[in-house]
């Protein structure tokens, strides 16, 4: 079940147009940033609420990599694969990662702590290699600042 | 028109066209997917790419799609350029990575566009040597079979799924090279006209599932050109047999009537035809029990019951062919011959044919429907009772906007622009009903009220539209505003058309409708369309039988010693009383396809063929009279009825129906005996037709296995059977090209195996057929005279405490006698129930699901109760034709209780 304030936030995104359709994508931002992914049920319960069939809501949903439709660790690795990425080492970072998480591309560690992503670019050329983790862009990566980066998420406490 | 040049040939065009269009009604062949004539052009598949040159001194030209660059005037294009053959061979090859090599188990192989285009493009051999994607498949229903790997990504299937059908779960996932197109779960397919998907998908992603439970390919079908028997609208068919057994109904084109679509009770409701229901041999009833017996026998105990001092009546069909029920008529005499249609519906059909043979209105084809620029439907739930109209209105209502689109500047066939400028408008469509319908939703407003009050909103607009029509009185404000927008958008529309029919049973409803109709004017605009129950409901009202109450009372008063009964089952006329007594004091000879109750009754039965068995004619709902002719010969003593008939009279010694010994005679009788019919009997390509001297032959020149079909009985080849009442022949010799349009077996030319030939079969691609689309309209408006207004406007419904008035409510699936039968059919039939508003089912204290029961006829019925939200209050809706709940005529006044 979506939580009145999911509910009460997307419909002051379809308010703000004429068809309560438009705000599709932002209503399910709004849920993903609440429940990390977008479920069956949840997807269900936002096309009603915005006067779509599911089927019209999960075309949308599934067309950008960015909504999941599955789970997701608590926290999501993006890692850029791109061109100048690749060209400063983008693949000794993605061994490193693969092989510290234990788990290959489009997975989630076993704690669900992790999931890791490729990711087409991240706008940061001038500085790759490069890797979003949450909301937070991380660049000029190499393994000791990968290794330094996730400890700091697995113990967000600092300890 | 305008000039342009292919591979430097000059042709004749229509500039409002594309190249693609065009180079396909000029016969040259340019390979294409997702381009579909009713669907237009997106320009997604890149498939149809050719080259076009600035003027005849550019030498290098560039690559355009053909589908997305309008025919101008003076265009040069090239189909054989070097650069476009290898562009086009190397979208087939990216287009074919990911499809399977699984011709050979695919029920599409052999009628594949994709196959077709590209053996035409010449790819043969695949360069791609890494994995493929595959998917899985969903359960989509009894109706459609998904098979995702073999998608090529067109976008076929959700733009007409969508767009042009209005279906709401089928979509497009996920992007790159993983899309996938079907629903967000398992399920059947909930859109009416799901089954097109069939013929839309190029290859073989969605099929028919019905046909993969009695598989054979293409061109082991023995086709036939049909007429759908599954309602009022006469959609035109392809019948395929094999073995005996009826396999697959595929849509043929009709530009006037179905065009490139049929609804799934047309397309899956064919398996009654295999049904174990049929009746295969003549049956005696003795001592109360029934037994089957030879033809001789039971024609021998029949010619006692005709003998000439017999006092003998005939009791037709809506569901018969013209021909048996002319036949029947002459056996008996008219005045002797009952139509056999529910009392209601006899009186209603009666009705509309006399108001659309009158002044100030014309009936219009499907076509027509579908270019209309606002409609209004009047009582009736169009998608249930005649559900490719429909669709025709979903067309409909896309005019208004589309046209101001196209002020824009954007070319008809233009269908992402379009849909871009158009988004969700949608052109004046008024809907009044007693309950919701599936149409609503593309609605601009619904009215909700008992049948009535139904009539009372179209008179009021009738007088909105014309001071002269006679006043309504005591509408609510509401009722007075809707009927203000209602005649302000049929004035303004350049083509308006008003929907009515005997689906809701009400004489006041189809009088509204031909008053809004005439108040609107215009004479020869076509603007009143009529649905009624049944194929040939208007056929049989043309014949001016007797009313079907009138034979009950003449048995009742002892004036009848034997009743003919032509596939009809009475008991769902009218009540079981009135059958079983008639059954009791009068020996009925019954002439049926089908074991129905009436059957079982009757003290002889004789087994008739089905519409895939027989030849004949329909009249549909626009008067036009279609042929439809036998696909294969039956099993056992099947017999045409009409040849029964014959059998019949000769054995009792009668003359009568001496020298009508085939369709043709009949028919030519009629044209002869009945005015309406006069002029059709020359319009029919009659048993003599013959093209180059030759017959048309049912069986494509590729059937295999007729020399070992049977040999397992004689290895001697057996002789075909003869055809001796039609063109066409039960073989594959005969006339191999393209026969004339009425003769249409099946859609094939060279190089073309699927039903995308169809484009050589037209004059231009999406037009009529070459030499005309078949069918000749049998009613047509008097030229001139005045229209009468009528001034019989009934008050105002309203409710009696503890009683309420029940309504028909019609089924696609259920409410139509022979489909309902039918395996796949029957799968989504809803089962019995009262229909009620949660307003009144709160009065009764029911809730959903709690029986109530109702007393119509003097029977009593008990029955599940249905909150319908969008139900009247004070109405009670019932299904029709589904359970116990028949022979009722609707609406009626009933006590409704809790049980």
């Amino acid at each position: 079940m979506l939580t009145q304030d999911e509910r009460n936030r997307i419909r002051a995104e379809a308010a703000h147009y004429d068809h309560p359709q438009a705000a599709c994508v932002e209503a399910l931002k709004i849920v993903q940033e609440h429940h990390r992914w977008v479920s069956d049920e949840h997807l269900k319960e936002i096309a009603a609420l915005l006067d779509m069939s599911p089927e019209a809501l999960d075309s949308v949903a599934t067309f950008y990599n960015l909504i999941f439709r599955k789970p997701v660790g608590e926290n999501v690795i993006l890692l850029c694969d791109s061109v100048s990425c690749w060209i400063m080492g983008y693949e000794g970072i993605r061994a490193h990662l693969k092989e510290h998480l234990g788990v290959e591309l489009g997975e989630t560690t076993s704690d669900g702590k992790f999931t890791l992503l490729p990711m087409a670019c991240l706008g940061t050329c001038d500085r790759g290699p490069a890797m979003m983790v949450g909301n937070e862009l991380y660049r000029n990566l190499d393994n000791d600042k990968v290794d330094e980066i996730l400890a700091r998420y697995r113990h967000p406490s600092g300890a | 028109m305008a000039t342009i040049y292919v591979d430097d040939r000059p042709y004749e065009v229509d500039p409002a066209k594309n190249l693609l269009e065009e180079c396909l009604s000029k016969g040259l062949d340019l390979p294409y997917f997702c381009w579909h004539p009713a669907l237009g052009s997106v320009g997604a598949c890149r498939q149809c790419a050719v080259k076009q040159y600035r003027d005849e001194n550019d030498q290098r030209g560039r690559i355009v799609m053909a589908c997305m660059t309008p025919a101008m005037d003076g265009a040069r294009i090239s189909i054989r350029d070097k650069d476009a053959v290898q562009f086009r061979a190397g979208i087939i090859e990216l287009l074919m990575s990911n499809h399977p090599h699984d011709c050979p188990v695919c029920d599409e192989g052999g009628e594949c566009h994709l196959q077709d285009m590209t053996v035409m493009t010449g790819h043969n051999y695949r360069g791609y040597r890494f994995g493929k994607r595959t998917f899985t498949n969903q359960q989509l229903g009894p109706f459609i079979n998904h098979e995702m790997n073999r998608c090529i990504t067109c976008y076929r299937c959700v733009r007409y799924y969508r767009d042009y059908a209005g279906g709401k779960d089928l979509d497009a996932f996920a992007s790159h090279n993983h899309v996938y197109f079907g629903r967000h779960e398992d399920g059947a397919l909930e859109n009416e006209f799901s089954g097109n998907l069939v013929e839309i998908c190029p290859t073989g992603v969605f099929t028919d599932k019905t046909l993969k439970q009695h598989y054979t390919r293409k061109w082991d079908l023995q086709t036939a050109p049909s007429v759908c028997a599954h309602c009022s609208l006469g959609c035109n068919t392809i019948a395929g047999e094999r073995y005996g057994q009826l396999r697959r109904i595929l849509n043929r084109y009709n530009a006037q009537v179905n065009g490139y679509f049929l609804c799934d009770r047309g397309r899956f409701g064919y398996g009654f035809v295999n049904g174990d229901r049929r009746l295969r041999q003549p049956r005696l009833l003795q001592d109360g029990e029934s037994r089957p017996v030879s033809g001789a026998e039971a024609l021998k105990r029949t010619a006692l019951l005709l003998g000439r001092q017999s006092r003998v009546i005939g009791i037709g069909s809506p569901r018969a062919s013209v021909e048996a029920n002319f036949a029947l008529r002459t056996l008996v005499g008219s005045r002797n011959f009952f139509s056999g249609m529910a009392p209601g519906e006899e009186h209603l059909v009666a009705r509309m044919l006399h108001v659309l043979r009158g002044a100030g209105v014309r009936t219009p084809s499907l076509c027509e429907v579908e270019s209309a620029d606002a409609v209004l439907v009047l009582g009736e739930d169009v998608t249930q009772t005649a559900p490719l109209l429909a669709l025709a209105i979903r067309q409909a209502v896309k005019q208004a906007p589309r046209r101001q689109a196209m002020q824009l500047r954007i070319p008809r066939w233009d269908d992402a622009a379009l849909n871009e400028v158009m988004q969700q408008q949608k052109g004046p469509l008024y809907i009044a009903t007693p309950a919701g319908t599936r149409l609503d939703e593309a609605a601009t407003q619904c009215f909700r009220g008992a049948p009535d009050d139904v009539a009372r909103l179209g008179f009021a607009v009738a007088r909105a539209l014309d001071a002269t029509a006679p006043p309504v009185r005591g509408l609510s404000r509401e009722e007075r505003a809707a009927v203000q927008a209602i005649a302000g958008a049929l004035r303004k529309a350049e083509r308006p058309v008003v929907v009515s029919g005997s689906g809701c049973g009400s004489e006041a409803v189809v009088d509204a409708a031909a008053q809004v109709a005439r108040a609107l004017g215009g004479a020869g605009t076509a603007n009143l369309c009529f649905t009624a129950a049944e194929c040939n409901s208007f056929g049989l009202g043309l014949l001016n039988a007797m009313g079907t109450a009138e034979a009950f009372q003449r048995v009742a008063d002892g004036l009848v010693d034997t009743v003919v009964v032509l596939e009809n089952d009475l008991y769902r006329r009218v009540g079981r009383a009135s059958v079983e007594a008639m059954l009791a004091s009068a020996h009925v000879v019954a002439i049926d396809h089908s074991a129905t109750d009436t059957v079982a009754g009757a003290e002889v039965a004789f087994p008739s063929g089905t519409f895939a068995e027989t030849e004949g004619t329909m009249v549909n709902n626009e008067g036009r009279a279609q042929r439809f002719y036998q696909v294969f010969v039956p099993q056992g003593e099947v017999k045409p009825a009409w040849s029964w008939l014959g059998e019949l009279a000769q054995a009792a010694g009668r003359t009568e129906l001496t020298g009508l010994r085939s369709p043709d005679d009949l028919l030519a009788a009629l044209g002869r005996a009945v005015a309406a019919f006069e002029g059709l009997p020359e319009r029919v390509a009659g048993a003599s037709f013959r093209v180059n001297g030759e017959k048309v032959p049912r069986l494509s020149p590729r059937a295999s296995g007729r020399t070992a079909v049977s040999a397992n009985v004689n290895v001697h080849e057996p002789k075909p059977p003869e055809d001796p009442d039609s063109p066409l022949a039960f073989t594959m010799e005969g006339y191999p090209q393209q026969p004339p349009s009425p003769l249409i077996t099946r859609f094939w030319a060279p190089g073309w195996n699927s039903v995308q030939s169809l484009n050589k079969f037209q004059a231009e691609v999406g037009g009529a057929l070459a030499g005309g689309d078949p069918g000749m309209r049998l009613i047509e408006p008097v030229a001139n005279g005045a229209a009468a207004y009528t001034d019989e406007i009934p008050p105002a419904f309203r409710r009696r405490a503890g009683e309420f008035l029940v309504v028909p409510l019609h089924h696609i699936f259920g409410s139509d006698e022979q489909s309902a039968v039918a395996p796949a059919v029957a799968q989504r039939s809803p089962g019995p129930y009262a229909a009620l508003s949660p307003e009144d089912a709160q009065t009764l204290g029911v809730q959903d699901g709690e029986f109530v029961e109702i007393e119509l006829d003097g029977g009593m019925f008990q029955l599940p109760a249905l909150l319908m939200s969008s139900m009247t209050v004070g109405v009670l809706g019932v299904p029709v034709g589904i359970g116990s709940l028949r022979g009722v005529d609707l609406p009626a006044r009933s006590r409704c209780r809790r049980v």
